[in-house]
């Protein structure tokens, strides 16, 4: 049976930006990549959705005070 | 109606949702809603945190307050069946030194719906899980004489496990290096060699032997919860219980939060972090924010590995030599340093208190240049 990690009650959305979206986002939020919290490669979640080093994550988290709160790691 | 008055108003989702069901609740027109949802963004505007202010010793405080008030009492039945977990204070420092063996592992497993509402069939899956050992469906005697084990198992006991005597005979050849054969429904092991303490460690090695289940499961309790039948077990290990069939792995959790970080990453690893330690402090009567735990857990996390608060962890990480050393190992810290030859910047706060300087913090975070010569 093969299932999907990202299924789990306790694991956020994950997606992989583009080289775009990534430019785009730190010309926004006005930060450096290395500012940026990060998330390994190796990290099952990050496998999952292919990401490589140097690449930014988009995480979409259920919180419990903002309803939806969006953040941003970066792949090491 | 009122989405488009948001745009000019970006709340976080929550409170969105709540204005617009208090404004539909009643029945507001659109101008009068969009001065209620003005006069709204202005109060949260004024109590957003302000930059430069020290979060991080809020949260310290806002933590440690109500932890004095903790017990120390380490053991309780909780509510859910009669497994033991530990609570309370140590409970707490479990979590925010990220032990990878907590002193009570426990998993709470949901059943896919076919699974759940049967009990038999939740039991079927308990059995797939906890872990059997031959001594639980067998007797095993030892015959000093002919330096042998006799294995005798027990009908009934397999027959409750759903195992056969195939099952036991098939595990003990596979793990036992000695001759194993069977013998009018008994399995004998004959030591070759006539040793007395090889014979007590093979005899200890079979007794412990699991044949069926997951080794690190010692028990499993079925409870009833709602319209579905859900499996608390002593001991975890989710990467195995994920693949075990009729786990609705998406449901399925561990309080140990080592593995949760291994198994499903980090974000999930922060998840767990905030869920059981507000838990931990809410079973005691404790009411902290989520706020500050949730700081907590993203300075745990920051790095993309799970880290403590501590000296091996976050504490010990920080960039000044004062600063570490005003934590721990002061002596060991400030050696290390000048073997090292390192240099403190004063940067941060701890550092500037020790040299006693005003510190980078509220009004001392401001720096004010003057134009000379500009307009009078």
């Amino acid at each position: 049976m093969k299932f999907k990690l990202q299924d789990h009650i306790l694991v956020p959305k994950h997606e992989l930006l583009s080289k775009e979206e990534a430019e785009e986002l730190l010309k926004i939020l006005g930060v450096r990549k290395e500012d940026l919290p990060k998330i390994r490669a190796d990290d099952p979640i990050a496998k999952e959705i292919g990401a490589k080093p140097g690449d930014i994550v988009r995480i979409i988290r259920e919180s419990k005070t903002a309803g939806r709160s969006v953040v941003y790691r970066l792949v090491i | 109606m009122y989405e488009e008055i948001f745009k000019d108003y970006p709340l976080p989702e929550e409170l969105k949702k709540e204005i617009v069901e208090e404004l539909e609740r009643r029945k507001v027109d659109k101008k009068t809603a969009k001065k209620i949802i003005e006069k709204c963004y202005e109060v949260y505007m004024k109590n957003l945190m302000e930059p430069g202010e020290a979060a991080g010793i809020v949260a310290a405080q806002s933590i440690g307050e109500p932890g004095t008030q903790m017990t120390m009492r380490t053991f309780h039945y909780a509510g859910v069946a009669e497994i033991n977990v530990t609570l309370g204070l140590p409970r707490l420092i479990e979590i925010l030194d990220v032990r990878k063996n907590p002193s009570t592992p426990m998993m709470t497993i949901r059943l896919l719906p076919e699974y759940a509402k049967d009990r038999e069939k939740a039991r079927e899956v308990a059995n797939r899980i906890e872990a059997t050992t031959v001594n639980d469906v067998a007797d095993i005697a030892t015959d000093l004489r002919n330096m042998r084990i006799i294995v005798t198992p027990d009908p009934k006991a397999l027959e409750k496990k759903d195992l056969k005597f195939a099952d036991v005979l098939k595990k003990v050849e596979k793990s036992v290096k000695e001759e194993v054969f069977e013998e009018d429904g008994k399995i004998i092991i004959q030591i070759k060699e006539p040793s007395y303490k090889k014979l007590m460690d093979t005899f200890d090695k079979v007794r412990k032997l699991v044949i069926a289940g997951i080794k690190e499961i010692k028990r499993v309790i079925i409870r009833k919860e709602g319209d579905e039948y859900v499996l608390y077990t002593e001991g975890s290990n989710l990467k195995k219980v994920m693949k075990v069939k009729g786990v609705d792995f998406t449901r399925t959790i561990t309080n140990n939060i080592y593995e949760i970080y291994e198994v499903l990453g980090i974000e999930a690893a922060r998840n767990a972090v905030i869920n059981e330690a507000l838990a931990t402090l809410e079973e005691q009567g404790l009411e902290v924010d989520v706020r500050h735990i949730m700081l907590v857990a993203d300075a745990m996390t920051a790095d993309g590995e799970l880290k403590q608060i501590g000296r091996h962890g976050v504490a010990g990480e920080k960039q000044s030599i004062l600063a570490r050393a005003a934590f721990e190992m002061t002596v060991n810290n400030l050696l290390e340093a000048s073997v090292r030859g390192e240099v403190d910047k004063l940067n941060g706060i701890t550092e500037n208190i020790i040299v006693g300087q005003p510190i980078k913090l509220g009004t001392g975070d401001v720096e004010l240049v003057l134009k000379l010569g500009g307009s009078k």
